[in-house]
């Protein structure tokens, strides 16, 4: 048997790897993957805490968050296609259009 | 032995977060990342929930990562310099993690004993998540297609904009 707190550390474990990764990486696609494993660390917890209070509740809400998360995706990834069809660059660094 | 494969699909799916992270290659880093969401759909499978397992590998590291690899496909076509890295960017990451590693592991501590055992040997209920879906949450299942009609549309307008050229 595994104790349920392994999983929930497991999850921090991926969050914080996301968040690092979000400011590690300086193009928008890896950064867009980033926001993916941090959504993914969400979504074992929430199955983690289904699991330790015996209810299925959690699993479903796992389906919403997956189903967000997929067209978070198809949309995310259109704004980059339209970003590089303007910039012809994804760096982040070259979007300074804002900065004062 | 189950204590056993979950340490093996741990260290699989965080590694594939820390490859994914080191890796500069783009494509890479998307392998890496299929990597761990299919390590991560095995650790879904021993807390019992063997749909939601399916759904992870197949949508997550299925669907949407496709969907990455195309637009991939796409932009490195042209835009073929690599990834540069600044250094000091990645000390401060570094402690940032650190500390919000140290912060949530602070905030979890208290309920962490209590939790109880999991394994596979428990009975999987995919008939009562589908029912669940169905009855108590019928409403917001409505209100996702809603969303994904939404962001299809969003998307196929997006994609097909000219740039100014």
């Amino acid at each position: 048997m595994i104790p349920t707190a392994f999983f929930l550390v497991l999850s921090i474990v991926l969050f914080v790897l996301g968040v690092a990764a979000f400011f590690i990486k300086r193009d928008l696609i890896t950064m867009f993957m980033a926001v993916e494993v941090m959504l993914n660390s969400a979504n074992l917890a929430f199955l983690t805490f289904a699991k330790s209070s015996a209810s299925l509740d959690g699993q479903v809400i796992v389906f919403f968050v997956v189903t967000v998360a997929a067209a978070e995706a198809a949309v995310g990834l259109a704004i980059i296609l339209v970003v590089f069809k303007r910039k012809n660059s994804i760096q982040c660094d070259d979007l300074d259009d804002m900065k004062g | 032995m189950a204590l056993i494969l979950f340490l093996i699909l741990a260290s699989l799916s965080a590694g594939g977060v820390v490859g994914m992270i080191v890796s500069r290659d783009r494509a890479h880093s998307v392998l890496f990342l299929v990597l761990a969401f299919a390590a991560l759909g095995g650790v879904f499978g021993l807390l019992d929930a063997p749909f939601v397992a399916a759904v992870q590998v197949l949508v997550y590291a299925g669907a949407i990562m496709v969907l990455f690899v195309f637009v991939i496909m796409m932009v490195n076509r042209r835009d073929g310099r690599g990834i540069e890295k600044k250094k000091s960017v990645g000390i401060l990451a570094a402690v940032l993690a650190i500390a919000l590693f140290a912060e949530l592991l602070l905030a979890v501590r208290e309920i962490l004993p209590g939790m109880g055992n999991a394994g596979p040997a428990g009975g999987a209920d995919t008939a009562g998540l589908g029912s669940l879906l169905f009855e108590k949450y019928l409403y917001p299942l409505e209100i996702t297609s809603i969303l994904i009609i939404a962001a299809l549309t969003g998307a196929i307008s997006l994609a097909g904009k000219k740039g100014p050229k």
